[in-house]
């Protein structure tokens, strides 16, 4: 009961994402993929022709809301504080690398916890790679690891990010009809499936202000309970996995196996890997890519970048055909993984120093 | 005895409270005084000092810095 006094918050919060994440996809949004912030930043890659694959081409009114509902939510609790500064190149990279790892296993931390609540058992497989990825960040951050401070910045520079969702938004509603085709918006596949613009939005802007007021984050969650033992993020965490699974049941979207889940391969190796690579990166980084989405709105511009990083990594990850689909991974997924690796490994070991 | 200053401002998570968590471990550990900027860091530490039974502390909300100046007499 003590536990729950201290931390209802964050578990509320939790409840709401899962929840709302079993109705979205009940609503038209792809199967165990309620809100996946990797997959809808693709899709919203898909949509600007960063990538050309016809099926994944979608400007994701969740992505929007997240930042935007996060931007509301600290202008009304006086918490918009732009700052910037704090290595930003290496924080893009960071970014990238995270999304080609995403986009092998596919899918964010939320997408994991969902498709695990979902009864794909490949999620499993991934979520362990993700604690094992973090698990090495957290060592790199005991050894002194830290990309230094960032500083407080104008006020304009904090409104960019919610700036270009007001435009990615028009772009969404106005439909305007350019000679190359863009923004394309997918006939078929995932990028065709959503709910109505409208819920999508408001539920989406409801949980930016929910997790913006509660810090949500799925890696900060694994990252406290290794390095302090604090379970405060992960009550939040579990009650996502929880309701979501409890919502799933309900809605007879739940479906245990690993063979033909939902926008998911059971290639084990590369499964895990890739969430090895996005977790060490995100918390190299300092957040799962919902948080760098909820910072962005609060006017950490660092946490801009990393999100731009993120868009510009699935550009690539597809055009490269290092992005895995459900019938595997692709031929360059591998080459795309290892580099990652490394990248992020150097990033942990060179970019130490004593800060206190 | 001498009051330390750590400062943790501008930091990403979770640098701010592994730091105060470092600090006050450390066997010299007595008075302490941490800078924060943002209220989630704050509120990360509070949690920590909270979790602790033998460590008691104030908040006090401020600026970062403040001079004061004023113009020479005669």
């Amino acid at each position: 009961m003590e536990f729950m006094k201290k931390h209802y918050k964050i578990i509320l919060c939790g409840v709401f994402i899962g929840i709302i994440a079993t109705l979205l996809q009940k609503l038209g949004n792809p199967a165990n993929m309620g809100i996946c912030v990797a997959c809808f930043e693709r899709d919203i890659a898909g949509a600007l022709g960063f990538h050309r694959i016809p099926t994944v081409q979608y400007i994701r009114p969740e992505i929007l809301a997240f930042v935007l509902g996060s931007f509301f939510s600290s202008l009304t609790f006086k918490e918009f504080k732009p700052r910037g500064g704090s290595l930003p190149l290496v924080r893009f990279f960071l970014g990238f690398f995270a999304m080609l790892g995403a986009l092998v296993f596919l899918g964010c931390p939320w997408r994991a916890l969902l498709r695990l609540a979902g009864g794909d058992g490949n999620a499993i497989i991934g979520i362990v790679g993700l604690i094992i990825g973090i698990f090495i960040g957290v060592q790199f951050i005991k050894h002194g690891y830290t990309l230094g401070r960032n500083y407080p910045a104008y006020k304009f520079a904090g409104l960019f990010m919610p700036l270009l969702m007001v435009g990615l938004l028009l772009l969404l509603l106005i439909k305007p009809v350019i000679s190359t085709g863009v923004p394309f918006f997918s006939l078929k596949g995932p990028g065709s499936q959503h709910a109505p613009i409208i819920i999508s939005f408001s539920a989406a802007f409801l949980i930016g202000i929910f997790a913006q007021r509660t810090r949500f984050c799925t890696m900060g969650s694994i990252r406290d309970i290794i390095i302090l033992k604090d379970f405060h993020l992960a009550s939040g965490v579990v009650s996502l996995l929880i309701f979501a699974f409890l919502g799933n049941l309900m809605l007879g979207q739940f479906h245990p196996g690993f063979v033909n889940q939902p926008i998911a391969h059971t290639n084990h190796l590369w499964n895990f890997l890739g969430m090895v690579l996005s977790g060490l990166a995100y918390a190299l980084a300092g957040g799962c890519p919902g948080r760098q989405l909820f910072l962005s709105g609060e006017g950490d511009i660092d946490a801009g970048v990393f999100v731009i990083g993120m868009i510009v990594g699935a550009g690539f990850a597809h055009n490269f055909a290092t992005a895995a689909s459900p019938s595997g991974i692709a031929p360059w997924s591998p080459f795309a993984v290892i580099v990652g690796l490394l990248f992020c490994i150097a990033t942990g070991l060179f970019m130490r120093k004593n800060i206190a | 005895m001498e009051k330390k200053i750590l400062d943790v401002r501008g930091l990403s998570c979770p640098q701010p409270v592994y730091e105060t968590k470092k600090a006050i471990e450390h066997p010299s550990f007595d008075v302490l005084e941490v800078l924060v900027d943002t209220k989630t860091a704050l509120e990360n530490i509070k949690r920590l000092l909270d979790s602790r039974k033998d460590i008691q502390y104030t908040v006090e909300e401020r600026e970062d810095y403040k001079v004061t100046l004023s113009k020479l007499m005669g």
